[in-house]
């Protein structure tokens, strides 16, 4: 069983969480040429290293953050959303 | 024949010879250089030299030759896929297999013993439906069976576990089957250095030189090589090498498991699968079970086993053959599948004009082993793209034409 620490629920079974990829920028709807919305639509991150993703814990319908590294699958640091708005 | 083999049996310097020569020294360029000593890259190697007389062919492999998913994927040959683009393709993919132990000299085991998908819910039934509509009019067999039709091509099948499960009828496709994976391979490789293609293991690699909109060299751990041609067929690795070129293919990896039991008779002549639960089942001719296959949950770069899956895999093969729960899994292993977000290939040109992509073969990949080989190898010595594989090619993401293969699947992803 792998630990996924939940930053509401705590330490869960990663089977209680879904995953909703890495983050990608949300571009302007205005401002974009189909190229563009290609490659926000098709081309999520998947280089060897470190990603930050969404995460949904099922049973409370709480999303957050997740660091986690593509090759090892060590979850670096999990957090709540806000702290991404905070940075953005 | 007795007395050639007693005189083999006494010489002194007995004549050794394997099917694949010992990795030679890395010439300074060859015509084609092939990233990807798998199934794919094999196969493509060997139509170059037989039907194109390109011989100047390097395979490079990273490792030991077909040890990625050429090795770890579950052996299923079909053609029932939902687009006419799709299915066209593989059609000609099952009728290479049809005929490809003659066609390398090499028994590849090719078993047609057809593939039964079984429906758990009117939904699928009517996804069904399509699919046999679609087949037949692209001149494959693929029908829809009831619930007695199932019963009789797989009589021990647990038709009913009184829920939300009990099987509704199928999809019986009887061009589908299933052969040895490693013959495939290892005859491609065979075939292909006999009539000149250098194989060489180990060999990584590490970066491109390109200028302007080619490939000039590829680096390899064993140094330079200057390229003609370049194909990328390394499969859970074609983002990752594709990215050495910077060229950043639509692909996500996840690890795809399978397993299998102890060995046991005869008893299962179809290979079964089921959408619902994401199980397929396939006897191989050792008598093992083949069980695939659950696609893990989320992006990850690793041949890791969990838990969790295998426990999953073995539920759903409970669920439909109850009487195999006092078995014992003999191996279980996983891959690296490099997703699509429409579940089909890219094959074709690339942003470089002499690199082409044999990629996002995802959790499909095996049966095309010999087509996709093939139809490379016509557009590395043509220099253009065939139509069949138009397609699929990378530019339909930016045009929004998807081939939406998603629903033609049984892998849980």
């Amino acid at each position: 069983m792998k630990l996924l620490t939940c930053p509401m629920n705590g330490p869960r079974n990663i089977d209680e969480f879904q995953s909703f990829g890495p983050v990608r920028a949300r571009p302007d709807p205005n401002a974009t040429a189909d190229r563009e919305w290609s490659r926000h639509l098709f081309r999520a991150e998947n280089r060897k290293g470190i990603v930050v993703e969404w995460w949904r814990h099922v049973p409370s319908n709480y999303f957050f953050l997740a660091e986690r590294d593509l090759v090892s699958n060590e979850i670096i640091r999990t957090f709540d959303a806000s702290e991404l708005r905070d940075h953005a | 024949m007795p007395l050639r083999l007693l005189k083999y049996g006494l010489s002194r310097d007995y004549p050794v010879s394997g099917d694949v020569p010992a990795t030679p020294e890395l010439k300074p360029a060859y015509d084609v250089v092939i990233i990807g000593g798998g199934g794919h890259g094999l196969s493509c190697a060997h139509h170059l030299a037989k039907y194109h007389g390109i011989k100047s062919v390097a395979v490079l492999e990273k490792f030991y030759l077909a040890g990625g998913n050429t090795a770890r994927n579950t052996t299923t040959i079909r053609s029932n896929y939902i687009t006419p683009e799709g299915i066209a393709f593989y059609k000609e993919g099952v009728a290479l297999f049809e005929r490809l132990s003659q066609e390398l000299d090499f028994n590849v085991m090719f078993s047609q013993r057809g593939q039964l998908t079984l429906a758990h819910s009117e939904a699928t039934m009517r996804s069904f439906h399509m699919r046999a509509e679609m087949g037949k009019h692209m001149g494959t067999r693929t029908e829809v069976v009831d619930q007695k039709g199932v019963e009789e091509l797989c009589p021990l099948l647990n038709m009913d576990y009184g829920g939300p499960l009990e099987i509704l009828g199928g999809l019986w496709h009887a061009d589908g089957g299933t052969a040895r994976h490693d013959a495939v391979a290892w005859g491609y490789a065979a075939q292909a250095s006999r009539r000149g293609v250098e194989i060489h293991q180990r060999t990584e690699v590490q970066g491109f030189e390109v200028v302007g909109d080619r490939v000039q060299a590829v680096k390899t751990n064993r140094g330079r090589v200057a390229c003609g041609q370049v194909l990328i067929a390394t499969g859970g690795m074609n983002y990752d090498v594709a990215l050495m070129a910077g060229v950043e293919l639509p692909i996500r990896c996840y690890p795809l498991q399978a397993m299998v039991t102890q060995p046991l008779k005869p008893w299962l002549h179809t290979l079964v699968s089921s959408v619902s639960l994401h199980t397929y089942l396939v006897q191989s001719s050792r008598g093992e079970v083949v069980i695939g296959g659950g696609s893990d949950p989320y992006q990850l770069y690793s041949t890791r086993s969990t838990l969790d899956m295998k426990e999953h895999l073995a539920e759903g093969a409970v669920h439909l053959f109850p009487f195999l729960q006092g078995v014992r899994l003999l191996r279980q292993w996983a891959g690296i599948t490099d997703m699509t977000p429409d579940y089909s290939p890219i094959m074709g040109a690339s942003p470089l004009a002499n690199l082409w992509l044999d990629c996002g073969w995802g959790t499909w990949g095996f049966k095309a082993t010999p087509v996709a080989g093939k139809r490379m190898a016509q557009t590395i010595a043509e220099g253009r793209v065939p139509d069949i594989l138009k397609p699929f090619a990378l530019e339909r993401f930016e045009t929004f034409r998807l081939l939406n293969e998603m629903g033609a699947t049984a892998a849980s992803h």
